[in-house]
């Protein structure tokens, strides 16, 4: 099955990966494209944006319109794509640093204009391609190369930051739970506005390495172990919570796609004439 | 037939000329003094069937202008000084993609905040070297309103035919000056679109060259070719390369297809040249007042002239070494401490340059000018 996935949506001549053995990217990239095929999506009607950092190359591998911008900047540019042309189905591949750093300036205001974007976090918990630098959402007292003494900054909730600035569908899952990764993606999808999936990644070798969390395999049995549903964890205290990772859907809303609006206005004037 | 004509300010002339020339998408955070021109498009833009959008920022502005080029529409955005420099980033993504596009900057006193409200040509070098590593530029600078429609069409125009960038540097002076323009029928404006691909889907390759241009076609984004585009060095196919030899070349014809084409894109004006001993080199509202100073001294029997550059990148090399052929002093007046001087003194052998400057946000006067004239004879 994956086999034809991968002849159907990927670019077979840019393969294999640059991803370090290990990592969980590669999980993320084939959940997107399951999603779609499971969507029956038209591949010229996709485009993949993407900013730069590890999770970013992905758009190259994929056989879709594909544009690989500068750092943080994915989602400004896929605004400007989609708003020329909404008929696309603009989908943002995103890592932590890209998206919620030097980017986040771009996604609460993507996530406050309820743009018709799917974005997908790949969060490794670290910078890998600069080579283990602490992100925003590195856990408070980790380690990272430019954190030595452990990471004194306090992590980012992506889901709970991008609901808050107005995204109608927002979602978290893992490399790990794979399957309600596709599903999430696929809501991501057919939600009108802007959607965020936040996938928890491994980096084993960076994050892992640097904060003695084992190997790949090790690695994925905490996201197994610590992945607990949004539904029961509504019934956790803070401390049960403490080493947890909340998946499953948060929020999933309908409320008027900037697009639309726009088109709205131009249909108004046109109208009028 | 009735004559199309305006009172209005070089801002509004800009959002004029770039409508005509087939803008149909402006990306853009607002900054004096550059703010009618985000303001018209917003109005003007929804009745043409185009979008206008305030991104949060300059970088998302620049950013969603190269989105939307790449999505098939002719894309604008404008800023002045502080928010250029935000613009730098992604206006090297465009250099280096190729995405066509029209940037104007109306430059205000610098460095940083400085002068927001005040004229200043401060940005001549951050137009050619603000964004990093080598690369072509093509920025035009008007003197009047209606030049600055003619220019901004031509900056369009530009970017569509060389697939790049191409900056319009206004200064406080001319964006806010209002005066009497006549707009051109439609009919009568010379509209380039981007070359686009012949319909074979499996073979296009959006950085390979097809013709003698140097440009490759260009598709948009939802035609079906579904290819790559990304600020690393890349080959033909669009993908990353880190390749030296095909780095080398794609910088190389970067270069070449804006210099080989200096003749097209080498606009000047030429005063009182003929018989001038003395020539003045002056570019947007400041040429107004060196065209005075020229006549000023004209009539007291003075040999002077003024040459005047709107194509102000790249420079005009051979228009400057024709000067210093002809003349043995050469004024450059501009409100800056020299930079488009030091351009000047490069290519002059034999002439000499004298630099007059104004940084105090104030405008060059036509007096100023004189004085400096006679100063030189």
């Amino acid at each position: 099955m994956s086999s034809e996935l991968i002849n159907k949506y990927f670019r077979m001549n840019k393969l294999p990966h640059i991803w370090c053995p290990g990592c969980g990217h590669g999980i993320l990239m084939h959940s997107i494209v399951k999603a779609i095929d499971n969507l029956g999506l038209n591949k010229d009607d996709v485009c993949i944006v993407s900013g730069i950092g590890c999770s970013s190359r992905a758009p190259g591998y994929m056989d879709f319109n594909t544009l690989h911008t500068t750092h943080g900047r994915a989602l400004a540019f896929a605004t400007g794509i989609k708003l020329a042309n909404p008929k696309l189905e603009v989908i943002v591949i995103s890592g932590d640093g890209d998206s919620s750093a030097i980017g986040g300036n771009h996604l609460i205001h993507a996530a406050r204009r309820n743009i018709g974007i799917t974005t997908v976090i790949f969060n490794n918990s670290i910078y890998g391609m600069t080579g283990g630098q602490y992100s925003p959402t590195t856990p408070t007292g980790d380690k990272g190369t430019t954190a030595p003494y452990g990471n004194i900054d306090n992590n980012f909730d992506l889901c709970r930051l991008a609901e808050a600035a107005g995204a109608t569908y927002t979602a978290r899952s893992t490399a790990y739970h794979a399957n309600m990764l596709i599903k999430q993606v696929e809501n991501g999808i057919k939600n009108k506005g802007f959607s965020l999936i936040e996938a928890i990644s491994v980096c084993p070798t960076y994050y892992g390495r640097k904060n003695k969390k084992g190997d790949s395999v090790k690695m994925m049995e905490y996201l197994r172990d610590a992945g607990i549903n949004v539904n029961k964890a509504k019934n956790m205290s803070s401390e049960e919570l403490a080493d947890k990772i909340v998946i499953g859907e948060f929020n999933n809303i309908s409320k008027p796609e900037y697009t639309d609006q726009y088109q709205n206005i131009i249909n108004r004037l046109q109208g009028e004439r | 037939m009735s004559k199309n004509v305006k009172l209005m300010q070089g801002n509004e002339a800009c959002v004029e000329g770039a409508l005509a020339a087939g803008m149909r998408f402006y990306a853009g955070y607002p900054i004096t003094p550059s703010t009618e021109v985000a303001e018209l498009s917003s109005l003007k833009l929804p009745q043409v069937g185009g979008k206008f959008i305030q991104m949060e920022d300059e970088i998302g502005g620049m950013a969603a202008t190269i989105g939307a080029s790449l999505a098939g529409l002719k894309s604008m955005t404008a800023t002045s000084g502080p928010g250029f420099s935000l613009k730098q980033e992604n206006l090297g993504y465009a250099c280096m993609a190729e995405v066509p596009c029209v940037i104007v900057n109306v430059q205000r006193g610098g460095p940083s905040t400085g002068l927001p409200t005040s004229p200043s040509q401060g940005d001549v070098m951050q137009a050619k070297w603000g964004t990093h590593g080598d690369h072509p530029m093509i920025a035009l600078t008007p003197s009047s309103v209606k030049e600055t429609f003619d220019l901004t069409v031509k900056a369009f125009n530009f970017a569509e035919k060389f697939r790049t960038p191409v900056i319009l540097l206004l200064d406080e002076v001319v964006a806010h000056m209002r005066e009497r323009t006549e707009i051109p029928d439609q009919s009568e404006i010379e509209v380039i679109d981007r070359k686009k691909p012949q319909k074979d889907l499996d073979t296009y390759n959006p950085y390979k060259v097809v013709d003698d241009t140097l440009v490759p076609p260009m598709a948009a984004y939802g035609e079906g070719y579904r290819f790559h585009v990304t600020g690393l060095s890349h080959d033909v196919t669009g993908f990353p390369s880190n390749d030296g030899v095909i780095a080398k070349n794609l910088l190389n014809r970067l270069m070449d297809k804006v210099n080989d084409n200096m003749d097209e894109l080498s606009i000047y004006e030429n005063y009182k040249m003929e018989d001038a001993e003395i020539a003045i080199v002056a570019y947007g509202s400041t040429a107004r007042s060196a065209k005075s100073a020229v006549d000023a001294a004209r009539e007291e029997g003075i040999k002077v002239g003024l040459f005047r550059p709107m194509t102000i990148w790249p420079f005009l090399a051979n228009q400057v070494k024709e000067l210093d052929n002809k003349v043995n002093n050469i004024i450059v007046a501009e409100m800056n401490l020299g930079q488009y001087s030091l351009e000047v003194e490069r290519v002059c052998k034999s002439a000499n340059v004298i630099h007059y400057g104004k940084i105090n946000g104030e405008l060059i006067t036509p007096n100023e000018i004189l004085s400096k004239i006679k100063e030189v004879l």
